[in-house]
């Protein structure tokens, strides 16, 4: 089991936004999350990452008291995620996976129903739709039914709702799943904006890029265990060398790899299209990599050297690709933009 | 604001959208007003002649008997049509976004059995203009019109109890409009379209022991003759009964939702 010791005791007194202890939550005999420790800071975005069934949204669901856990325990903004699970409601904001929104309902009358829900009186309700409607820039759609909305305005709905009662700590499951680049960025521009007025984020995401992006730190779960955890700098650190990323003009990859393996370390590749070597210093490797190509015959079309990604971390921690996961769920469920 | 004015406010809201809900649905509305509708204009056109049986109550005519089996189809399709709207909120994760919310989670239910009640208040409107519209009398008055008014809505909320506690049992919204053919039979099994004692056995004795046909003697009785204590009575039970069922099954469902998620 991850051991959080690097990052301070878990005490439920010293407060931070999010303090879990051995959590653990059981499916008949599966164990989806298997006693895993977290602890996130008050105003930190903690990226969650792992690929399907590794237990992300079992953890948020506890976490967000939509499901109990059957061992360990847990606190958000202070309150116990069982014994205090209304405290905990009350302070938390929640966009979950897939945009949980009701077809038939229009946009303003979501979010107002959304602060009914928590308790606000109409008057200020009304007030803060029309101002979060206007923020996430939806206004001219705000009496449209949200079955005519595209994914990306649906995200942002989603989004204006989690914030009505300007919640301390904000979980966002999978927030930018399926939707286009552009939208993906207005997600992140929100996201940084509500972290830098104070808000604690703790946003899953299958997409390693955006956890770089945003996270201040990372937790990466595999088969409900968290197999790394810490900044992504640190983490990226840890992996040590960058690799120089080659794509052949001529001459066979096998043949490469067996002139370029006393130079250093030879990746696997996802599709066997490059090669891809890992080499101790870096930019100076290059020349030799060149030469020893050159001296065979074998052309070089392209050549990059890559730093360590978060991909490369993911690789490291749980032996696949994270993209794979995607890739993978994408044919399975098409999710459109 | 008090706890329970908040909760009151918040049952409210939810009521609303669960009767916008059905409105923008056309699916949901169909079965409430549009079938009963069109059954009470067929069996009215067609059966008329069942008021020669020897036996039948004395009525004012085949219309004024037919009306609170219109009403009670109404309702009963109106608590299958919420349960169906509570398993589509659950499937698609609408109900997450309440169980989410610092409210105690009971009113979610509540909310949801509101809106099947302003659909029954609705349905026995509807009914009774269109009876009034076509000729029938209610022999005991605007007291006789508003204690079916009241019964039709308090069943119509009973009856979305038992829906709601299927829907939140299976989360299945296919499942819970599988049970519209069984709505039928239980309704076909009670006095609601064909008095009680013209009925041959076993479906007399059945409709004898369906609570359904208290509710419906207690809703028909106010129209063709006149206000019975003890009709009534029997009504309020038979919905109290039911009532009581459908949120203990409902407490039920939702808590062992809540726990396997």
């Amino acid at each position: 089991m991850h051991d959080p010791g690097h990052r301070g005791a878990v005490s439920f007194l010293a407060m931070p936004a999010i303090v879990v202890e051995g959590l653990e939550r059981a499916f008949d005999k599966v164990l989806a999350v298997q006693g895993i420790d977290i602890v996130v800071e008050e105003g930190e975005i903690y990226g969650f990452l792992g690929p399907n069934g590794a237990g992300k949204t079992t953890t948020v669901r506890m976490l967000t008291t939509l499901l109990l856990p059957t061992g360990g325990r847990a606190a958000v903004a202070g309150h116990d995620i069982v014994k205090e699970a209304r405290a905990v409601r009350a302070s938390i904001g929640v966009a979950l996976q897939e945009a949980a929104l009701d077809p038939l309902m229009t946009g303003r009358e979501l979010i107002r129903l959304q602060a009914t829900l928590q308790g606000i009186p109409t008057a200020e309700g009304r007030r803060r739709a029309d101002s979060l409607l206007e923020r996430v820039d939806l206004s001219a759609a705000a009496d449209r039914r949200v079955g005519g909305y595209s994914g990306g305005m649906k995200r942002r709905l989603d989004l204006a709702a989690a914030l009505v009662h300007e919640p301390r700590v904000l979980f966002l499951d999978e927030p930018t799943t399926g939707l286009d680049p552009v939208s993906r960025k207005t997600i992140w521009e929100e996201v940084r904006a509500l972290n830098e007025g104070g808000t604690t984020v703790f946003l899953t995401t299958q997409y390693l890029e955006e956890a770089d992006q945003l996270a201040d730190n990372v937790g990466i779960i595999d088969s409900g265990r968290i197999v790394a955890e810490g900044t992504p700098e640190s983490l990226k650190a840890e992996l040590g060398n960058p690799h120089i990323q080659l794509q052949l003009a001529q001459g066979s990859i096998a043949e490469a790899e067996s002139i370029l393996a006393p130079i250093g370390k030879l990746l696997p590749t996802k599709d066997g299209s490059r090669v891809l070597l890992e080499v101790e210093n870096g930019a100076a490797d290059i020349p030799r990599v060149v030469r020893a190509l050159d001296e065979a015959g074998i052309g070089v079309e392209a050549l990059e050297l890559v730093k360590p990604t978060l991909d490369d971390v993911f690789v490291e921690k749980t032996g696949y690709h994270l993209e794979d996961e995607i890739e993978e769920k994408a044919e399975q469920e098409p999710v459109g933009a | 604001m008090s706890s329970w004015a908040r909760n009151a406010r918040v049952v409210r809201a939810l009521g609303m959208r669960s009767v916008r809900q059905t409105f923008r649905r056309p699916q949901l509305i169909a079965p409430i007003i549009v079938f009963p509708t069109i059954l009470l204009a067929i069996q009215t056109g067609g059966a008329s002649g069942a008021l020669e049986l020897p036996g039948f109550p004395p009525v004012q005519s085949f219309l004024q008997f037919m009306l609170a089996g219109a009403m009670v189809q109404s309702l009963m399709l109106a608590g299958n049509s919420g349960g169906i709207a509570l398993a589509v909120d659950i499937e698609m994760g609408f109900t997450d976004r309440l169980f989410s919310a610092p409210i105690p989670r009971f009113t979610i239910v509540l909310g949801r059995l509101a809106g099947t009640a302003a659909l029954g208040l609705f349905a026995s409107f509807w009914f009774l203009a269109i009876g009034l519209l076509f000729g029938a009398e209610i022999e005991s008055g605007i007291a006789g019109a508003l204690l079916a008014i009241f019964l039709v809505t308090a069943a119509a909320m009973a009856v979305g109890g038992i829906g709601a506690a299927i829907a939140l049992r299976t989360g299945s919204a296919s499942v819970v409009q599988g049970l519209f053919p069984l709505v039928l039979v239980v309704l076909f099994l009670s006095s609601a379209f064909f008095p009680q004692d013209l009925m041959i056995e076993p479906a007399k004795t059945i409709a004898r022991y369906n609570p359904l046909s208290l509710i419906v003697e207690g809703i028909r009785e106010p129209m063709i003759s006149g206000i019975e204590v003890g009709d009534t009575l029997y009504a309020l039970l038979a919905i109290l009964g039911i009532v009581v069922l459908g949120l203990i099954l409902s407490d039920r469902a939702l808590r062992h939702r809540l726990r396997v998620g």
